[in-house]
Parts: C-alpha cells; sequence; structure tokens
C-alpha cells in the first residue's frame, strides 16, 4: 500500500513540532527523548509507533475530537488522548493493549456508520486516512444499521430506506474551480476548519450547528465555496483525511502514484511544491513540508493554476516573419534560428556591434538566464543585457547595496516567527506574497504588533483576527517623506539603538545623518500636509517600532517604483539601523521580490553594467575572469538599460532584441512608447509561451518551456536557491537554456551544455557568492541560501550577523524630492497599481487558468467622494486619461482608497493600465514610476479608441498560417 | 406584516455596551435578539467587523444555538420537553395533540402570530413531568387542559 512508499521524513507526526528542553519517556517499551510540550502521538511517531488517528495533522494544532488515538498511561486513569496529552518525564505509554484496540474499533465502528462504502470508487480511493485507520484497527463489521422501510439518521444515503429523501443529505459543492466539498465523505473532524484558521489565516470555514447536524460550513448561512470569504489556498484539501474536499483533477485523473520535489514559478516567496505524478501525467501539485521557503503552505496559483502549460494557446512551433504586418509562418528550429542569427549577424555588420540586446527573465531558472547575459557578453559582445528587475526591485539593489553591502534582504522568512513590531510598506503580502502573508498572520495572532505604511486600506490592516496597530495611509509617491519621519522621531526623541550604531556602522556618517534627519523639516507635523499622514499616529509607530522588541520590516514595489525608489529602500535601511534590527532573527530589512527568480535574474548578471554576483563590467580583474573562461573580449563600458534600449530604437541605432520570457510592452511603462520602440527593430525575437503583447512586434517566436519541463534553480526573496525539476517533457521540443544554447550556436560560439548543473558549476567557478553552489549540495540540503562559500558552506540564513557585508552600515541622507508627475486641475487624482490575489504580473499565466473566476478583468477602485464628484456607480465603464493616454475599464467604489486616490491591477491586456503610467522613473535605476500617475476619471460608454485600435492590431500581428504540408 | 429591518446604527448601539467585555459575541447576540426577537441578517456583518471575526465564525456560533433566531418567532413561545423523563410520562402524546390541534409541525408559528411550538430537551423538571414552557414560565405536569388554557392564554 501507499504507506510503504511514503518516504520517512513525509510521514505525519500527528502534531506540530515543539522547542523545549529534552523530556525522555517510554513508549511501548521503546525509550525517546522530545523537546517538553511534544504530545505523546508525536513522541511515539519520532520513536517510529503510528498511534491511529484522524483529527490530527501535524499541520494543525491537536483537537482531541476523535478519540482514536486513546493510549493508556502508566499511572493514570483512563485512555488519554495522545494528541493532547504531553510528554512528562518517565511517562510509560502502551499504544497497543487489549483496551484501547477495543475502544478504537468501536470508535471507527461509529464512524464508518455514517460513511458511505463506495472506496473502490471514491477520488480517495488509496489515499484516505479514514480507509487506512478502519484497516489499522483491523474494523471487521459494522452492526448499527438503517431499519428496512424506515427512517434513518445518516449524512449519505440521498434517501432513505423507505425511498423518502434525507433531509441530513446535502449535495455536492462543485463552486469552487478547482476542489470539491462532498458533505456526504466528511466526518466533521474539524482539520478543514482550523487549518483554514491556523495556517491560512482566513477564517472562512466554521462547523455549523451542533451534535449529529454539526457540518463543515463556509461562510455564512446560504454561502457556498465560491461566495465565502475562501482563498482557494488548498490548505482545507490538503488537510482533509477522506474525499471530502478534493482536488478536481485527482477525481478525473487518479490518485498519483509518484511526486517530483519542485519550485513553485509565480511569486518571489518560492514555495516548494511535490508535482504528483500518474503515469507522466500531472495530476496535482502539492505544497512541500520541507519547503524551507513555505513550510508545506501553498496560495491558489502554485497550488492549482499550472493548467496554462496545456492550455490551448501555448505556441510549440517556432515561427517567423518577414515583416510585422504578415502572418506568421510555422517553421523548423533550424530555420528559425539560422533566421535570427542571419538578422542579428545582419544588423550588427550595418548598424554595430552595440546595435543588438537581450532582456533576460526574472521567470526563467538562474541557469537561463546566466545563459543569455552571456549571449550578450560573449557572443553579441556587448552588455547590452537587462531585465524585467528593472522596473521592480533595481532600487533594491542599488539601495541596499549602498547602505548594507549587499542587494538582497537579510532574513529567511522563518524569521518572521521571532518578530515582534512589522513594518509593511508599500506592498499587499496578502495578495502578492500570500504564503508569506499566512506566515505573518500567524505570528500577529500571536500577539505581535503590524504597522501598514500604504495609500490604500489593504487586507492587513484589517481582517479577522488582525488589526494593524497603526495604517499610515499616505499619499502616492512621500514614502521618503514618510520613512524620514519616523527616523526624525526615533532620532529626536532619542530612541535610536546607539551601542549598535557605535558598534556596526559608520559613526561619523551617523553624527551628519543625525543632524540631518533631526532638522524640523522632517518633522511629522512639518510633512503631514504633504503625506496626509497625521503626525500623531505617524510619532506613535515609530515609538512602537523603535521600542516594541524585534523590529522587522517587509517592503515591496510601493516602495521601488517610485521617481525615489532607491531613496526610500536606503531611507528603510536607515531606519532598520537606527533601532539596531539588523543581524538576528525577527528584524531585518525583506523585500518582497515580485517574480519567481527575480533575485536570480539580478544576481546573474542580467544588469548591463554588472557581471554575476553584482560586479561592475569596468573592473579588469572581474573580466578578465570571463574573458579567460570565455576566451572573448568584454566590453568595459556598461551597456544599454531597456528604457535606453527603446529610446535608441526610436532614435534608429538600436534594432535587434532577444526578450526571454518577458512581456514589456505590457508591463513596462508607457506602452506607446514600448511599442514605437519595437516597430523601429529590425530583429525581435520573444521567447515565450504565448503569443504575447510583445509577440505583436516580433520578427522570431521561440515556443519556451514551463517550469515544469525543465531542469534548473530559482532564487527567492530570502536569497534561497531551490531547485526546479523535470516533471514532464518539454512540450515545445526543448528546455528554455538549449533554445539560447542553439541562438547562440547559430551565431558562431561553441558552447556546449549538456545539463544545467553545468551551467551552475560554471556559475560557481565564476562567482564568489555561489562558489560552494552544485547540484549535489541542492539535492543533500533542498535547498541554500547564498552566499555559498568555504566561509559559509551550507549557506546564510542571516546576512550581516557580526558585521555588513560592506564593513560598517552606512547611513545616507534621504532628502525629499516631490515626483514631477503631480496632480493638478486637468488630472487631480493619483493613479497608483497593484496586484490581485488570483492574478499574477501580466496575468499571460494565471489569465490561462481557472483563476479567471475571481478577477475576469481590471477594475478601477476609486473613493466614494471621488466617484459622487463624477456621477460615476459602482460598475459604469470609466474613462482613466493621463498626460501619457487612456483606457477605460469598470468602476468599482469602495473606501479602501482614499479620497484623491484611484486603484487599478495591470493583469489583463485589453485594459492596459501602462497606457496610462508615464515615463518617469528612479532617478538611480531608472525603475519606472508605476505607482504614481496624475489622472482624470470620467464617465464613458466602453472601450477606448485606442484600446478598439490595439485589439485589432493585435488580431492582425497574431495570424499564423497553415503549416505548409 | 414585518417591522422594518433595523439598520446599522441601530445595532452598532444596540451592542456597543457590550464591546469590552471579555468573551463579548454571546452577550451581543443576546442583546440584538431581545431588541429584535430574532437575529437580523443586518446585524451580521456589523457583529462580525465590531469583534473582527469572520461571517463563517459568526454562523458557527449563531448556528450553534437553537435559541437564535434568523426569523422572529410569534408573540408567545411555547416549549415542549422531549426528553426521556417527560416522554415516560405522556410528554410524546402530549406534544402530538397539541401540534395537531394547532395544525403545526415543530418550530411552526400559528397563522395569528400568536405561538410558535418548540422541542425542548429537558427543563429540569423531571420530577413533575411532562414539562412545558411559555414564555419565560416553566411549567409542570402538564396534561390536555393544562394545555388548552395555556394556548388559549397565549391567544392561539
Amino acid at each position: 500500500m501507499k504507506d510503504f512508499i511514503i518516504p520517512v521524513r513525509e510521514r505525519d507526526m500527528g502534531t506540530p513540532a515543539r522547542s523545549g528542553a529534552p523530556v525522555t519517556l517510554t513508549i511501548d517499551g521503546v525509550p525517546v527523548t522530545v523537546p517538553e510540550g511534544t504530545s505523546v502521538m508525536r513522541a511515539a511517531a519520532e520513536a517510529g509507533i503510528q498511534v491511529p488517528k484522524l483529527c490530527a495533522t501535524d499541520s494543525v494544532e491537536a483537537f482531541g475530537s476523535c478519540r482514536l488515538c486513546v493510549v493508556e498511561i502508566e499511572g493514570r486513569r483512563g485512555t488519554p488522548a495522545s494528541c493532547t496529552t504531553p510528554v512528562a518525564e518517565g511517562m510509560e505509554v502502551r499504544t497497543g493493549s487489549d483496551r484501547v484496540r477495543k475502544i478504537r474499533r468501536g470508535v471507527m465502528e461509529l464512524y464508518i456508520s455514517d460513511h458511505p462504502l463506495d472506496c473502490l470508487t471514491c477520488a480517495a480511493n488509496g489515499d484516505c486516512e479514514l480507509q487506512d485507520m478502519a484497516g489499522m484497527v483491523g474494523l471487521r463489521d459494522v452492526r448499527y444499521a438503517a431499519p428496512e422501510g424506515a427512517g434513518l439518521a445518516n449524512h449519505f444515503e440521498a434517501r432513505n430506506t423507505s425511498g423518502a429523501a434525507n433531509p441530513e443529505w446535502l449535495p455536492k459543492d462543485d463552486s469552487n474551480p478547482y476542489f470539491t466539498y462532498d458533505p456526504s465523505k466528511c466526518i466533521v473532524c474539524s482539520r478543514c476548519v482550523r487549518a483554514c484558521e491556523e495556517v491560512q489565516g482566513t477564517f472562512a470555514l466554521t462547523i455549523e450547528g451542533r451534535g449529529f447536524d454539526s457540518r463543515v460550513s463556509a461562510g455564512g448561512a446560504g454561502d457556498d465555496f465560491l461566495t465565502s470569504d475562501c482563498v482557494s489556498c488548498g490548505a482545507c484539501v490538503q488537510a482533509c483525511p477522506t474525499a471530502t474536499l478534493q482536488e478536481k483533477s485527482v477525481i478525473e485523473l487518479g490518485t498519483p502514484d509518484r511526486s517530483v520535489v519542485t519550485t513553485c514559478a509565480y511569486c518571489g516567496v518560492g514555495c516548494s511544491f511535490k508535482a504528483e505524478m500518474n503515469g507522466d501525467e500531472l495530476v496535482r501539485m502539492v505544497p512541500y513540508k520541507h519547503g524551507k521557503a513555505n513550510r508545506g503552505h501553498s496560495c491558489v496559483k502554485g497550488r492549482f493554476a499550472y493548467g496554462y502549460a496545456h492550455h490551448q494557446d501555448r505556441i510549440l512551433k517556432p515561427m517567423i516573419r518577414e515583416r510585422i504586418d504578415q502572418p506568421w509562418r510555422e517553421v523548423e528550429w533550424d530555420e528559425a534560428l539560422s533566421f535570427a542569427a542571419a538578422r542579428l549577424r545582419g544588423i550588427q555588420a550595418r548598424h554595430g556591434r552595440k546595435s543588438v540586446g537581450v532582456i533576460t527573465s526574472s521567470r526563467c531558472t538562474n541557469e537561463e538566464t546566466y545563459l543569455v547575459q552571456k549571449l550578450a557578453r560573449a557572443v553579441f559582445g556587448n552588455n547590452n543585457t537587462d531585465t524585467c528587475a528593472r522596473v521592480c526591485h533595481s532600487p533594491t539593489g542599488y539601495g541596499l547595496g549602498q547602505t548594507f553591502g549587499t542587494s538582497a534582504g537579510t532574513q529567511d522568512f522563518d524569521s518572521v516567527e521571532q518578530t515582534d513590531v512589522v513594518i509593511v510598506i508599500g506592498a499587499n503580502p496578502t495578495d502578492g506574497h500570500p504564503v508569506f502573508a499566512s506566515r505573518l498572520k500567524k505570528r500577529l495572532r500571536a500577539g505581535a504588533k503590524l504597522i501598514v505604511i500604504d495609500p490604500r486600506r489593504i487586507d492587513l490592516v484589517k481582517s479577522p483576527h488582525v488589526q494593524a496597530a497603526h495604517h499610515l495611509p499616505l499619499r502616492p509617491g512621500t514614502n521618503v517623506a514618510v520613512v524620514s519621519a519616523m527616523a526624525h522621531v526615533i532620532v529626536t526623541e532619542g530612541l535610536m539603538d546607539e551601542a549598535f550604531i557605535r558598534t556596526r556602522c559608520d559613526w561619523d556618517e551617523f553624527q551628519h545623518y543625525a543632524e540631518f534627519i533631526s532638522d524640523p523639516r522632517h518633522s511629522p507635523e512639518a510633512t503631514e500636509m504633504l503625506t496626509g499622514v497625521p503626525a500623531a499616529s505617524l510619532r506613535e509607530a515609530a515609538r512602537l517600532f523603535a521600542t516594541g522588541g524585534n523590529g522587522a520590516i517587509y517592503y515591496g514595489l510601493g516602495v521601488t517604483e517610485h521617481s525615489q525608489g532607491s531613496t526610500t529602500v536606503m531611507g528603510i535601511a536607515n531606519l532598520a539601523m537606527l533601532t539596531g534590527n539588523i543581524g538576528r532573527p525577527g528584524v531585518g530589512v525583506n523585500p518582497l521580490r515580485g517574480q519567481n527568480n527575480v533575485q536570480g535574474a539580478c544576481d546573474m548578471g542580467s544588469f548591463p553594467h554588472e557581471l554575476p554576483g553584482y560586479r561592475h563590467v569596468k573592473g579588469a580583474e572581474v573580466r578578465a575572469v570571463y574573458e579567460q573562461l570565455w576566451g572573448v573580449e568584454i566590453d568595459p563600458e556598461p551597456g544599454l538599460r531597456i528604457p535606453n534600449m527603446l529610446d535608441a530604437a526610436v532614435d534608429g541605432t538600436f534594432k535587434g532584441l532577444y526578450c526571454q520570457g518577458e512581456d514589456i510592452l505590457q508591463s513596462d511603462p508607457d506602452t506607446k512608447h514600448v511599442a514605437a520602440g519595437l516597430a523601429a527593430m529590425d530583429c525581435v525575437i520573444v521567447h515565450d509561451l504565448f503569443l504575447n503583447e510583445t509577440a505583436n512586434y516580433a520578427h522570431v517566436f521561440l515556443p519556451g518551456s514551463t517550469f515544469l519541463e525543465k531542469d534548473g534553480t530559482f532564487t527567492n526573496a530570502e536569497r534561497r536557491i531551490n531547485r526546479v525539476r523535470r516533471v514532464i517533457p518539454p512540450r515545445n521540443g526543448y528546455a528554455d537554456w538549449e533554445i539560447t544554447q542553439m541562438l547562440a550556436k547559430a551565431m558562431g560560439a561553441d558552447w556546449g551544455y549538456t545539463h544545467p548543473a553545468q551551467i551552475m558549476e560554471e556559475i560557481a567557478l565564476t562567482t564568489p557568492s555561489f562558489a560552494g553552489v552544485d547540484y549535489a549540495l541542492l539535492e543533500e540540503k533542498g535547498s541554500v541560501q547564498w552566499p555559498v562559500n568555504d566561509a559559509a558552506p551550507e549557506g546564510t540564513p542571516l546576512m550581516h550577523v557580526d558585521g555588513f557585508v560592506r564593513g560598517k552600515g552606512r547611513f545616507i541622507v534621504t532628502e525629499y524630492v516631490a515626483t514631477d508627475e503631480r496632480s493638478g486641475p486637468r488630472f487631480p487624482l493619483l493613479l497608483t497599481t497593484g496586484r490581485i490575489l488570483s492574478q499574477y504580473n501580466v496575468g499571460a499565466q494565471t489569465r490561462r487558468t481557472d483563476n479567471v473566476i475571481w478577477h475576469a478583468e481590471d477594475v478601477l477602485e476609486i473613493h466614494p467622494h471621488d466617484a459622487e464628484l463624477r456621477g460615476v456607480a459602482d460598475g459604469d465603464w470609466v474613462r482613466l486619461v493621463s498626460r501619457s493616454g487612456e483606457t477605460s475599464l469598470r468602476a468599482k467604489i469602495t473606501d479602501r482608497v482614499s479620497p484623491g486616490v484611484v486603484y487599478t491591477t495591470f493583469h489583463h491586456p485589453d485594459t492596459q493600465a501602462n497606457v496610462i503610467t508615464t515615463d518617469y522613473s528612479d532617478w538611480a535605476t531608472n525603475c519606472p514610476e508605476y505607482k504614481v500617475t496624475a489622472v482624470q476619471v470620467s464617465l464613458s460608454n466602453g472601450p477606448s479608441e485606442w484600446q478598439e485600435d490595439y485589439a485589432a492590431q493585435a488580431a492582425q500581428a497574431r495570424r499564423i498560417l497553415p503549416a505548409a504540408e | 406584516m414585518s417591522p422594518p429591518l433595523p439598520d446599522t446604527d441601530e445595532i452598532d448601539a444596540i451592542i456597543a455596551p457590550h464591546r469590552n467585555a471579555e468573551g463579548p459575541l454571546l452577550p451581543m447576540l443576546h442583546a440584538v435578539q431581545d431588541a429584535f426577537g430574532h437575529i437580523p441578517e443586518t446585524a451580521h456583518r456589523v457583529i462580525a467587523e465590531a469583534l473582527n471575526i469572520s461571517r463563517a465564525e459568526l454562523h458557527g456560533v449563531i448556528s450553534f444555538y437553537h435559541d437564535f433566531r434568523s426569523q422572529p418567532a410569534g408573540r408567545h413561545v411555547l416549549k415542549i420537553c422531549r426528553a426521556e423523563a417527560c416522554q415516560a410520562m405522556g410528554g410524546a402524546a402530549l406534544a402530538d395533540a397539541t401540534l395537531k390541534r394547532l395544525g403545526l409541525d415543530w418550530h411552526g408559528t400559528t397563522r395569528n402570530g400568536a405561538v410558535t411550538v418548540e422541542p425542548v430537551y429537558c427543563l429540569g423538571l423531571c420530577a413533575c413531568a411532562p414539562a412545558a414552557m411559555l414564555d419565560d414560565r416553566v411549567l409542570g405536569r402538564v396534561d390536555d387542559a393544562r394545555m388548552t388554557s395555556l394556548l388559549a392564554e397565549a391567544g392561539a
């Protein structure tokens, strides 16, 4: 049976692990030592003894309701439940006496008397704990049966023996697109309810009624799973011991028989999953208990939204065309690659070496990204490589690099379990980084305090059992002023950690900074008019952060995507250094990375001025490493950033682009400018799963492979290098790294990688922070956090423990400079943009899954006051206009946004929120200012003229000629 | 004709005194039911918001207690004991006869809105079974005649 193939590590231990002083007891004569507070059940499991159980599982606290796990304890009366009984020194436990065996059979007999016996046709057949336990306790007979021709009391027969409808029977709830709730199979163990509360923290489920009428219920009376608060994270489905909550994919495809551990390709949390297979078919994705980022939890995207790999829109054959007004022509790989190579070489011959470039992908693996930048540097012979991190976290790299000396977050996600005060600034974790949000909420429910700095009232501000101590609803664009005001309070009220600053930071620089920040113009009172944040609550928030114990700061794109993004990052680093919150568990500065491998893409030298490991191309000794290995000369001059490439294209000096796994037309700001740049190029090569928006301007389309179809590594927001493992063969024929290699070879390179492990060897050989990384280590440890080197052979969970990477921490003055993008009479509102739980980035993947049921279109959130002024009602079409462009979408009236602020998402190309955004950008890194655009909103009849033109152009550009026979 | 639904402010005012109590949910629900004779749907969001609990949790609590109503009852509520001692002393027959006389099923309300009949499981009057309860008054040794006068008193 299945149990024999469950590896020891993956066994359910029954109750959660504890940490405490060691306690020794004997169980069935076997001595075992476990931490204090451990349950007898878990201690038995540690000793290799499985006590039968139904309501216990190690993802949630013990509940003691099923009474199957009873044991006998020497010197104690009765038969206590082993799940709720903590161990004690010298305890002698018997788990299998006749007495407990008899009790267990009796309990099981009652359970089975109210459960259908359709095991052979049940979706959980072979994967059902009720079935396993019935076997384990040796149940042979059920004496309780309904009398002939009379009523019966059970929950699983639609009609009783007399043929009348059974009022206790409830039909299946199919409303969720990914799983079903079949009440007839429910044993009311409450595991789902507890998982929803303890693991996910949504509290969407409850037990309704009492006694025999007790039922699992989603939401209130009359709700089903879809209308309830359920966020479809799958924790309940995973916790369910029967087929009551069951993935629809398992119902359709059967139970899996093997699994491959891999890493989710959505957000920067980087959850580990088991891809469970039946033959060569992927049946389901289950969060991996030993994944160090997610600790066995998941969200709706990673758990369920992988169907895009088999979506009909996916392109599987290479395609080319002479001009972008022609239809696509499907060709063989050879033809596509030689066409692309000839064009690129031709462009270089005509317009110079620097007239072509690449964009690496934050969704591809480290190895693939490394090869793409190597293509630019070694084959194109220039540094024209950039990545989508340019438009998200480039200020993080710059800001943290300047202050601390590394371009990455300081902690691991486990650190949140030890934090006391959390600042969340410019991030919406419950939507953008849901698994981290669940871990954070768990800590908040345990008493940690929360300060939210965000123009919107995000869910964390107030949701069941979580309430922010302070919400500072700032005006978009005033981050620096708010962060500086907090520092002002801390410095002027003498709340800083002077000992830390003296020992760990540059004291002279601090003096300079303290003088700067103490100036009354930075006080909360002075900046209140500007930021809209009440001075009193800002003061209280600052005091709480400085004095509340371990303080951690988590931030997202609401910090970086501003004209002063880098300045805010430095301001955040200053706050952490001022309060001594660096270098131990529970503290730190933690960027929440947007995409799965945005950290890795940055690490791998995707930027035009940096070789892998953030080393400037000007450094001759760094260039020498690569020049020697690659046998080429590396350009000492930094290349072009994405916006520069597009500007140069419009000017006619940049003519060819290889863009892997990114849709710059939809995701980059000022869509019209991007389109003009792309249209001006002679060779645009798009390497992607789908004909994305950028592909409308492409000459070559190289079909990409999904994360399920290749080997490699992703690096998540905590610098964790996680393995991606091939689950199914690439449907397009090749993994992405193979395709880049084929293109390089077509252009004359002599690359000969046969497995991504060899690429990682090259990375380790040339990049000091990756020196100790190889696939064997990842196989052994599961994952490691860089730097991995001789000093830290198993990786570095916490950075800057004894000293900053750059030596002394550096305080940098953070002068607030208002953005040039201002609201005025013509554009009186400020637009800010973000993400929603069910969709991801430009939506290329999630829009091609059933996730659209939750978010079928982008909507504009607008405050009731602003809506009333404009005569806008909920659901109306509105025109959204900025200096850059206009689009139309539906309005949603809500007081989550402040008056004067509107908000939308950018998941849908038919809305194209980025037509609106401007080309203002961060002063240091060119990261676009997505988060602030002055706009006007007015009523409209439907899509704008631009949207209609765009749709027509896209349809035209996506034509594919039937393949020649 | 049912009275107009209570508005949010009204409910806010009713639950306000309990906001800072320890374990405030049940006192709030009682206060609302005392005020309206039932817990109207409009109260759910207000209470859940006030205590920062989910609507599922609130539903779990309300549905656990049979005495919390989602609809108003009749002007009087008659509860007839269905527990063992009363059944042994003719309680079941009394209940059947009463329901039949009123033409109701359990939980039903007479057409004139006077009486709602509900089962109850033990009123602690086993020594003087069969027992019943009319509104707040517990009654022992209820026979047909006593029931007739009770129903007349209630206006059924």
